[in-house]
């Protein structure tokens, strides 16, 4: 299979998240979304690995869902924290540091 | 000057004494005591007497000619050059004194009288208020007073003339918080101001035509060193530059006489010596009837020299003389309190001075200066223990019959009126006819000045009747005084006796003087006086027969005077009364001083208040309106300016100084929009950025995969 393919599939992936985070206005899509990138990512990853044959990309993918899983949790308990001081969940509702 | 010994080198002493103890009283007078008040003020005095004495002893030990005696203690006044008629002169106005003949006289008199009127106020002053005050100012006074009759030069002359007025002010106001007698020192010193002004063009005139105020230069150590002026004026008249009867002389000898009408009480200034009355006894005696108002008969006399070179002037003083004599005579008749008959016979005696003064006899206007100051003292000084007695009456109309409880004042107050009414034997007598006289002499040579024999003789008349009048009813008759004032009227302490007694003396032998006179020869006086009052006009002496036919028509005059006051007031007691109210209107001008004050305050007085009003209004108005008004709106004005420029120039540029940043940071502001997607799009831009940067390399990886 051409790796193109996998490549695109990584890309289109990477977009979408990265339109959520952009875009959506509740902040736990934009977190699901930063995990969508991060995924993307990974499959990129283990593409170039599976081409290349180096193992190294599938360890690096490893390592990236394991901290995507520990960025997730601080992000979740970020959101919690936040939400019980403003009662908001919404990116346009958190704007202290506006000027 | 060591062979003149140490009364004449201390000459300098005699004005010095009574200043330190009135600078005593002035700095330590409060703390004193009464009697460390009596011991310096009056022992200052009483030094001044023993060395004005010892001074005028030593004089006369020096032969006639040489009986000037000058020192100069330093050049006080030293402007330098100053043009004259003469030239161009170093003009030099030393503080210097001068003992000649006339000073003498002056001083003896001054020292003495002083003397005795300091000792009888330590009992008459005794009960009042201000003890030390008084005799400072009275001390001050006798230094005035000293130094004007010692000074060797007009300058330093005007300076005691000036200390007098002012020393008459501080005393006439003795008692300020009585509104009468603050005005009346007010008046007294106005009015001598005005007298003062006339003085001070007559010094200036002197100083310009003469190069100098020094009366002489003679008797200093080196006479040619110095100028005087009577060596210049001897000068230029032998020189033939200055005439007699220049116009130069008349306005001098005019100007000078201004002021001693101001100081001696002459018509028009004479408004205010019965106002003065409002001072104390002993002041109205020593300064009003013995030292300050003689200062101008002395001025005149010593500027003899002057005056016989304006035949205008003196026929000018001559007849201010006469008339002031007869007009205060007139107005004396009628007043019923005794200051003021005794104020207003000083004007009239004042009159006849320079009434002598003005024929030309300068010796003998001096003679009835000494023995007026004898006996008008003692009048004064009597009139205060009487007032004293009576507790403070003054009214005559409330008096009587005092000869009786007061003896020891009314004896001298005796002599005193005999003196001066002129009886035969006593000092008026002798003084007021060699006035009489050399008017009459005069009158040979001139036939106008009958005329003024006339009214000096009419005055005199006048005299007696209004003395005598004033002695009966005081004195005589059927007691007046007042029921509650009876119990208590009592005779004078010794302190003011026994002066009252020695004045008496000399009331009646201080004309003794003048006695050869009565055998056909020359009064002694008045040749101890010739040098200091050389070249006088010789006077023709007139026959003995003449002689004693004016002293008989004077002495008649004198009866007839005293006879009409003995009619008046003590035969019948109420028939002066009659009198004046038989001629209402006579009386009513005479009583209100022929209206003289009323027509002075709407000619002057009030038409100087007016121009202070008009002056406070501009003032008011203009000055503080336009100036200190328009000056704070013109600062309002430009202070508005100063408000614009502030706020729109000073505050943009510091406005803009902080909106710079502001503006500058804008761009970046916007960056912090707080919103997570918007940091999220930078992230991704930055990150399209690096790729696009280094992303050549990856499209050299990408094109080796297939």
């Amino acid at each position: 299979m051409p790796i193109g393919h996998y490549l695109f599939l990584s890309l289109a992936l990477f977009l979408i998240g990265a339109i959520g985070v952009i875009t959506r206005r509740n902040v736990l899509i934009v977190l699901m979304s930063i995990e969508l990138i991060l995924n993307a990512v990974n499959i990129n990853l283990v593409a170039f690995s599976r081409y290349f044959g180096d193992v190294a990309g599938q360890v690096f993918a490893l390592f990236i869902i394991a901290a995507a899983a520990a960025e997730a949790a601080v992000g979740l308990g970020i959101i919690i924290a936040f939400f019980r001081n403003r009662e908001t969940v919404l990116a346009d509702e958190m704007d202290l540091l506006k000027w | 000057m060591n062979a003149t010994g140490y009364f004449l080198s201390h000459l300098w002493l005699i004005p010095l004494f009574p200043l330190i103890s009135s600078a005593v009283m002035f700095f330590f007078g409060r703390r004193l005591s009464k009697e460390a008040v009596n011991l310096f003020c009056v022992g200052s005095v009483f030094l001044s007497f023993l060395h004005a004495l010892g001074a005028v002893l030593k004089l006369f030990a020096l032969p006639v000619s040489q009986r000037v005696y000058q020192q100069i203690l330093f050049p006080w006044v030293t402007p330098g050059a100053m043009p004259t008629a003469t030239g161009m002169v170093n003009f030099v106005a030393d503080w210097g004194y001068l003992l000649d003949p006339l000073s003498c006289v002056m001083v003896i008199v001054v020292t003495f009288v002083g003397f005795l009127i300091h000792v009888y106020s330590i009992g008459y002053m005794a009960h009042e208020g201000g003890y030390y005050r008084f005799f400072g100012y009275l001390n001050l006074f006798m230094f005035s007073m000293l130094t004007l009759v010692l000074a060797n030069n007009l300058l330093l002359l005007f300076v005691g003339w000036e200390g007098v007025g002012l020393c008459s002010y501080l005393l006439i106001g003795f008692y300020f918080l009585k509104k009468s007698a603050a005005d009346a020192g007010k008046k007294a010193f106005i009015v001598n101001r005005i007298g003062d002004a006339g003085f001070l063009l007559g010094l200036l005139l002197v100083a310009a035509t003469f190069g100098t105020v020094r009366f002489t230069s003679q008797g200093l150590p080196d006479p040619d060193a110095f100028s005087g002026i009577l060596q210049t004026l001897g000068g230029m008249v032998a020189q033939h530059q200055i005439v007699y009867g220049a116009s130069v002389f008349t306005a001098i000898a005019l100007l000078l006489f201004v002021g001693a009408a101001g100081n001696s009480a002459q018509i028009p200034l004479y408004v205010w010596l019965p106002d003065a009355m409002e001072g104390p006894i002993p002041v109205s005696a020593l300064i009003h009837g013995t030292a300050m108002v003689v200062a101008g008969v002395y001025m005149v006399a010593r500027m003899s020299a002057i005056y016989q070179l304006a035949p205008v002037a003196m026929d000018v003083v001559a007849v201010v003389g006469a008339a002031t004599a007869i007009f205060a005579a007139t107005l004396a008749v009628v007043q019923t309190d005794i200051k003021k008959v005794l104020a207003y016979s000083t004007i009239s005696q004042l009159g006849y001075m320079f009434l002598a003064l003005g024929v030309g006899a300068f010796a003998a206007g001096v003679f009835h200066l000494m023995t007026h100051a004898f006996f008008k003292a003692l009048l004064f000084l009597g009139a205060g223990s009487v007032i004293h007695s009576l507790s403070g009456e003054q009214d005559i109309r409330k008096m009587g019959g005092l000869r009786y409880t007061i003896p020891a004042t009314s004896v001298p107050f005796l002599f005193a009126t005999l003196a001066i009414t002129g009886v035969p034997g006593l000092s008026g007598f002798f003084s007021k006819n060699e006035i009489l006289g050399h008017i009459f002499n005069r009158h040979q040579m001139m036939d106008r000045y009958l005329v003024l024999w006339v009214v000096g003789i009419f005055t005199a008349g006048l005299t007696a009747f209004y003395m005598f009048r004033l002695l009966f009813e005081t004195f005589y008759g059927m007691s007046r005084v007042s029921i509650a004032l009876e119990g208590h009227i009592h005779e004078s302490r010794k302190t003011m006796t026994v002066p009252l007694m020695i004045l008496a003396f000399f009331s009646i032998v201080s004309g003794w003087l003048a006695l050869p006179i009565l055998w056909g020869e020359e009064s002694p006086f008045e040749r101890f006086l010739e040098p200091s009052l050389r070249g006088s006009i010789a006077f023709g002496r007139h026959t003995l027969f003449a002689e004693y036919s004016l002293m008989a028509a004077s002495v008649a005059f004198v009866a007839v005077g005293w006879w009409l006051a003995y009619k008046l007031y003590l035969d019948s007691p109420k028939l002066h009364t009659k009198l004046a109210e038989s001629w209402p209107r006579l009386h009513n001008l005479l009583i209100h001083k022929y209206y003289v004050d009323e027509i002075y305050d709407a000619l002057f007085v009030n038409r100087i208040k007016d121009l202070s009003t008009a002056l406070g209004f501009f003032d008011s108005k203009v000055v503080d309106g336009l100036g200190v008004d328009g000056a704070g709106w013109l600062v309002r004005r430009f202070s508005r300016i100063s408000i614009w420029w502030d706020k729109w120039v000073v505050d943009a540029v510091v406005n803009l100084l902080g909106r710079f940043p502001k503006f500058l940071s804008m761009p970046m502001r916007m960056f912090q929009t707080g919103v997570f997607s918007t940091y999220a799009v930078f992230i991704l831009i930055g990150l399209a950025v690096l790729l696009g940067y280094y992303g050549h390399h990856v499209q050299i990886f990408v094109r080796t995969l297939h």
